[in-house]
């Protein structure tokens, strides 16, 4: 199947790979151990993310930092305003997370509403001393004050464009493509 | 995948996968009753009507938490505190309900019907939490969702039912329920209080109920509803303890691994020994708890259906 005529790969396989290689590097960076770090992936895609930067880590320092989940659909913005409520997934934060720095991990930054749930949501689970932010793509077009600690790729966007992560643990690639709407009859 | 009705009148009328999407979403609220703070912002500034019109302090008290804890705005109008008492009609009553415009309405009340009636006639989600003898589907819900936390699945496990079928609604759900999920299901009970209609509803009933519990997997005692007889359905309490009442003798028919159910209130000594109901079969006190995350599971599904036609 050839993909729908006005879509771009910007990432392919390896460029993620690398990517998280370098992602994993800078949280090492700035918080120099893993003690008291916990990584914490946002359903769905932040959370293959989150178990590869783990993995990378475990590669570098030979310690694994513990990985939870994260389901933020009971704390949007939008629940009055959709069509249907989505199938709730449970969230699994098998670890303390007082005075832990937690890493939140996600596939796309785009309004910064995700994360603002995301943030109630940790909130409501403990105090952590520090919460950083990890995405593999900044499209842009903040609409909340927020911003990520670590950026896999800054892609520019339109508004009306779309940005699509395939991961191999969920779908049958791994690569981020950008597609345009489909074209509207004038 | 959704409801497709923006109401919880009753089990019958609804799809497998329907039930299948409350009990999964459930799981998903479970964590939020254990751990530090037991409150999300999902239906920040809803309003929920608690309307009950007969007396129940359990199922109320469930909703009421399920409410809050999704950070609704609760509202309890019971019968004793309401015009009711003073002979308003159901209809002006849930009219005047419906102009402090409430998102949902929870009932409970002695009329079979009444929960279909309210939803015929006003503009909120209706939950039904019991009407008459004919349906209580939170309850059958929370009992489907507890016996499959405990036994992975509901297709093929052998359910027996024993007690007070005639008065019962949480058994009419149940059965709906449990044989449309692909259980068997036994009913069991005094021939005075066991009806002919279940016959056609799917499960198997019998007046012996050593029948009904062998190789069972999920034992259910159902009250005796004293409260609702006013003619001899059987001699004395006593007599149908000895006869119909499960205790560790009659258990025993069933397997080794089958746990004990009771919905309650329950008469102790009556239709369950009080041995089962304190041991470590028993998940009676599971019911209860799981019954929040169950409630919160239908109240989350149905605040997601389609917002309604408001007239200006």
């Amino acid at each position: 199947m050839s993909p729908p005529e006005k879509s771009i790969r910007v990432m392919d396989a390896d460029y993620i790979t690398r990517t998280l290689s370098r992602i994993a590097y800078e949280i090492l960076e700035k918080n120099r151990t893993l003690d008291d770090l916990a990584l914490v992936g946002i359903r769905s895609r932040g959370v293959p993310l989150a178990r590869r930067l783990a993995e990378k880590l475990k590669e570098i320092t030979g310690s694994e930092p513990p990985v939870g989940e994260l389901d933020i659909n009971l704390y949007r913005d939008d629940l009055s305003r959709i069509a249907y409520h989505p199938v709730l997934k449970t969230t699994e934060i098998p670890f303390e997370i007082d005075d832990k720095t937690v890493v939140l991990v996600d596939d796309v930054l785009f309004t910064g509403r995700t994360i603002r749930s995301a943030l109630n949501a940790i909130m409501d689970l403990g105090r952590p001393s520090w919460v950083q932010l990890g995405v593999l793509v900044d499209r842009g077009h903040r609409e909340l004050p927020v911003r990520a600690d670590y950026i896999g790729k800054n892609v520019a966007t339109s508004k009306t464009q779309d940005v699509i992560v395939r991961l191999t643990e969920i779908d049958d690639a791994d690569e981020v493509v950008i597609t345009d709407p489909p074209e509207v009859a004038s | 995948m959704k409801l497709s009705s923006r109401h919880l009148l009753g089990i019958d009328g609804m799809t497998a996968e329907e039930i299948a999407l409350i009990l999964d979403t459930a799981e998903g609220f479970v964590q939020i009753s254990e751990r530090e703070i037991k409150k999300v912002p999902t239906l920040r500034g809803k309003t929920v009507v608690n309307f009950f019109v007969e007396p129940s302090t359990r199922t109320r008290s469930s909703f009421e938490l399920a409410e809050k804890r999704l950070s609704a705005d609760a509202l309890n109008f019971s019968a004793n505190t309401s015009s009711f008492s003073k002979g308003e009609s159901l209809l002006d009553t849930a009219k005047n309900l419906e102009a402090m415009s409430p998102d949902f309405i929870i009932i409970r009340h002695s009329e079979p019907g009444s929960p279909h009636f309210l939803a015929r006639h006003i503009d909120a989600a209706i939950v039904n939490a019991g009407d008459g003898a004919h349906e209580h589907p939170t309850q059958a819900l929370l009992d489907a969702f507890t016996i499959r936390k405990h036994k992975g699945r509901l297709d093929g496990l052998r359910v027996a039912i024993v007690g007070d079928i005639n008065h019962s609604r949480v058994v009419r759900s149940n059965v709906l329920l449990l044989t449309l999920m692909g259980a068997d299901v036994v009913v069991s009970g005094p021939p005075t209080l066991l009806p002919r209609e279940f016959d056609a509803m799917g499960c198997r009933m019998t007046w012996k109920v050593e029948e009904a519990l062998e190789g069972a997997d999920v034992v259910m005692a159902l009250r005796v509803q004293h409260e609702r007889m006013n003619a001899g359905y059987f001699p004395t309490t006593r007599e149908y303890a000895l006869q119909f009442g499960i205790n560790s003798t009659r258990l025993k028919l069933a397997k080794d691994d089958a746990i004990v159910m009771h919905p309650g209130p329950m008469n102790r000594g009556v239709e369950l020994s009080g041995d089962l109901a304190d041991g470590n079969r028993s998940v009676i006190l599971e019911q209860v708890a799981n019954g929040v995350a169950v409630r919160m599971a239908v109240l989350y599904l149905l605040a997601g259906e389609p917002a309604r036609e408001t007239t200006a």
